[in-house]
């Protein structure tokens, strides 16, 4: 029953990662991915990782994945603003691609996994005993995560702050062009009246 | 005792999860390689962050050893900094060169 779960959700994951490299519109590969990220979810609930599935669905599908629509819909981004590579090169990228895979596969035929210890593990992924590990031997790396995150944002608003500043200068040249237009009209009507 | 172990991974081997990710990290690489738009290869670095998350879950939930879970966290964490400093940064290439191509991008290439 577990093999078919994941048999379709395995289907589903790589449809959809597929077709989020090969959909010419940048929402359809947005929209794929979001599948891809259910599908890893799922996953995540058949290794009874309920935690982290949680942490998955909220962060990936809820933040980045808006953030993604976000953008491709400030830019206006669509199908014919997509820029296409020389199908030449589309070819080698498939070709490389392939042999990354032929690697992996060589690499991993052999390998033996049937050895693990198997036990009943199902309870790591609460949160009780991940909390308990991530306060207590992970308390420095979670600091710093904090402060990493800090960080992003805080790049992320000076980066965005500086076109603002650009177009308050932009808005006000208009404003004294406009000011120098209006000038301009009037001077031209009163030299047309005269 | 063994015989009674997580009815739900045993379903499963770990084999199939260690194929999945490959395939998963392979397709990420494709798509880098294979698009120009600089947002469809942020979503491809995405879905290779996904891979290598999903393979350690796996790991984890196999060894009964919740550290894998625990970096997955921190994966998603830098992985969510990154994102967001990325696309401010690609917002910013838009407004200077008005479009997401990589290959406008050329002027440090020889």
């Amino acid at each position: 029953m577990t093999l078919y779960v994941f048999y379709f959700l395995s289907f589903l994951a790589v449809l959809s990662a597929l077709m989020v490299v090969f959909s010419r519109n940048p929402i359809y590969s947005v929209l794929y991915l979001v599948i891809t990220f259910f599908c890893v979810g799922g996953h995540y609930l058949i290794l009874s990782a309920e935690f982290l599935f949680a942490v998955h669905v909220i962060v990936y599908a809820g933040a980045i994945m808006v953030l993604f629509l976000y953008v491709i819909m400030l830019l206006n981004l669509n199908k014919e603003t997509e820029p296409q590579k020389k199908s030449a090169y589309k070819f080698a990228a498939i070709i490389s691609g392939g042999l990354l895979m032929l690697v992996m596969v060589a690499a991993l035929k052999g390998a033996e996994t049937a050895r693990l210890n198997f036990g009943a593990h199902e309870e790591i992924g609460l949160v009780k005993n991940l909390g308990k590990m991530l306060f207590n031997e992970f308390l420095l790396p979670f600091e710093i995560v904090s402060l990493l995150l800090l960080a992003a944002m805080v790049g992320a608003v000076m980066l965005g702050k500086t076109p603002l500043k650009e177009t308050q200068d932009a808005t006000r040249t208009n404003s004294k062009s406009a000011e120098q237009n209006a000038l301009n009209i009037k001077n031209v009507k009163q030299f047309t009246n005269e | 005792m063994n015989d009674s172990v997580n009815q739900v991974v045993q379903g499963v081997p770990l084999n199939y999860y260690i194929w999945l990710s490959s395939a998963l990290f392979v397709i990420g690489v494709l798509g880098v390689l294979y698009r120009r738009n600089a947002i469809v290869i942020f979503m491809c670095i995405e879905l290779m962050l996904n891979a290598v998350n999903l393979l350690m879950v796996a790991f984890s939930g196999y060894h009964g050893d919740g550290a894998g879970q625990v970096f997955v966290f921190f994966i998603m964490a830098v992985a969510a900094a990154e994102v967001a400093v990325g696309l401010a940064i690609l917002i910013i290439i838009y407004h200077n060169t008005r479009s997401t191509d990589i290959n406008v991008l050329n002027k440090l290439k020889w």
